[in-house]
């Protein structure tokens, strides 16, 4: 991988581990991932970090299985949008099976899992996936 | 310990949800379900999705010990990831794990590698360095995806889990009274760099390894404190298979039924660096004040770690925080060969 594929990958480390996003303290929305400007209230914007929970909604989801380079092993799998509890959606895979129960609106939790290998020697690339609950 | 008290301030598990039968494995290498079944102790063992491995475990086990202490994570000090199953030769667990449950930057941490014992060693480090008043909490993991040769009687055993205890001197929920170890050099298992499984001394891995140190170690904790085996609420030991620990209470002098809430391999397999933590975390999810417990951990090459823990008061106010090691059992889907050896990536070109 090029510096500078390390260099985003790293920089995304807080969002991708940990769920970080803004707040708004001027309109009181959240976002994800993190912004420095908040699109409803330009200058007037007030933004902080802020953590989520980690629970959310499935709000749109589809199944994989033509998978691109990299995810053949993992197909077939589902894919959604999930609205988070604080209300930013963010796409994410959905694991641990039971695909018949993936659903609008299913509630899911935030679970830590490899995204992405780098092949056999390369970096190994870490972060949020989502299970139904 | 040395006149200061030290134990556990939290602690948290993870088990992987798909489990193979050992009747399925046994379908496929022409074995007798009922032989091996009874023969090893273990019905069925937790098998890792495709997208996890050591730190992954290790994350999820760590994050619950957060929250069943209740604590910043910031206050984290030290935190130690034993493995033999660490996802990469060189660049640490500990680091993922620390930034995953966010204790980084101000913070010590290093992977440690000693067979199945790596996660008990990382408790006795916490210990001596809460103790010296270095920092507030020690977190120690014990994390493994291990891998059998396909074929090889490992195949039957090696399991997938994680277990993670936060180690103080204050809002405890069980207290170490004390711990001590028996070290010796015994080639009985290893893995060369570079190898993708394990080598093994069948037989020679029960009497002059296992047996030898477990026994020779718990004796030693027996003997140092004073505490008579009928004084024992519970005993919790390695469990490479669901047998040996219950061989190994019985020449300690310890009943059998002491010993079953801590015995988890028949149900999740040998999850070696965690296997007597989460032994002791699920005797942990079901014990009362004032209830003592033995743990004696082994790795090969070898070694054992014995712990003698009083549980305290402080257990109650916090039982239910976080997910019990019991529902992670209890949450199942059983998997065919063909998806396990995919799982597992067992075959070379995978
Ligand atoms: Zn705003």
């Amino acid at each position: 991988m090029t510096g500078t594929g390390l260099a985003l990958t790293w920089r995304k480390i807080p969002e991708r581990y940990n769920l970080l996003g803004s707040h708004c303290d001027n309109c009181g929305e959240n976002f994800f991932p993190i912004r420095n400007i908040c699109p409803n209230c330009r200058r007037k914007g007030r933004m902080g970090g802020t953590k989520f929970s980690g629970k959310g909604v499935i709000y749109s989801h589809t199944f994989v299985t033509s998978p691109p380079t990299g995810f053949e092993l993992e197909a077939p799998y589902a894919i959604a949008i999930v609205q988070l509890a604080e209300g930013p959606k963010l796409t994410a895979q959905i694991v641990d099976g039971d695909y018949e129960k993936v659903k609008i609106g299913a509630p899911v939790e935030m679970v830590f899992r490899k995204i992405q290998e780098d092949g056999k020697e390369g970096l190994i690339h870490y972060g949020f996936k989502f299970k139904l609950i | 310990m040395n006149g200061k008290t030290v134990g556990i301030v939290g602690y948290g598990s993870y088990v992987p949800k798909f489990r193979i039968d050992a009747e399925e494995i046994t379908r496929i290498w022409g074995e007798e379900a009922k032989r091996v079944k009874e023969g090893l102790g273990i019905q069925e063992k937790s098998v890792p999705d495709i997208d996890e491995d050591a730190a992954t475990l290790a994350v999820e086990a760590a994050r619950n010990a957060v929250k069943h202490a209740g604590i910043d994570s910031k206050e984290i000090g030290a935190l130690y990831v034993g493995s033999e199953s660490h996802p990469y030769a060189v660049k640490p667990t500990a680091t993922i794990v620390a930034e995953a449950i966010g204790a980084t930057p101000n913070l010590t941490a290093v992977d440690m590698e000693f067979a199945c014992k790596a996660g008990t060693a990382a408790i006795q480090c916490c210990m001596g360095m809460c103790v010296a008043g270095m920092f507030k909490y020690g977190m120690a993991i014990g994390s493994d995806t291990s891998q059998g040769r396909p074929g090889d009687a490992l195949e039957y055993s090696a399991g997938a889990g994680a277990a993670a205890f936060i180690i103080g001197t204050e809002n405890l929920v069980a207290e170490i009274e004390a711990t001590c170890s028996f070290t010796t050099d015994t080639p009985d298992f290893w893995r060369r760099p570079g190898a993708d499984f394990p080598s093994h001394g069948g037989r020679f891995t029960g009497e002059p390894a296992y047996f030898k140190h477990v026994i020779s170690a718990s004796k030693m904790l027996i003997e140092k404190t004073g505490v008579k085996p009928a004084e024992l609420d519970y005993a919790v030991f390695h469990q490479p298979n669901g047998k040996f620990p219950l061989q190994a209470a019985k020449m300690l002098g310890i009943p059998a039924e002491k010993v079953k809430q801590g015995l988890i391999t028949p149900y999740i397999g040998n999850t070696y660096s965690a296997a007597s933590l989460l032994g002791l975390n699920s005797v942990l999810d079901v014990a009362k004040p004032g209830e003592r417990i033995l743990m004696t951990s082994f790795g090969s090459g070898a070694g054992s770690d014995a712990f003698l823990i009083r549980v305290l008061d402080g257990i109650e106010k916090k039982r239910g925080r976080a997910r019990s090691l019991q529902s992670y059992v209890d949450e199942k889907e059983y998997v065919e060969y063909g998806v396990y050896v995919k799982h597992r990536r067992k075959l070379k070109s995978l």
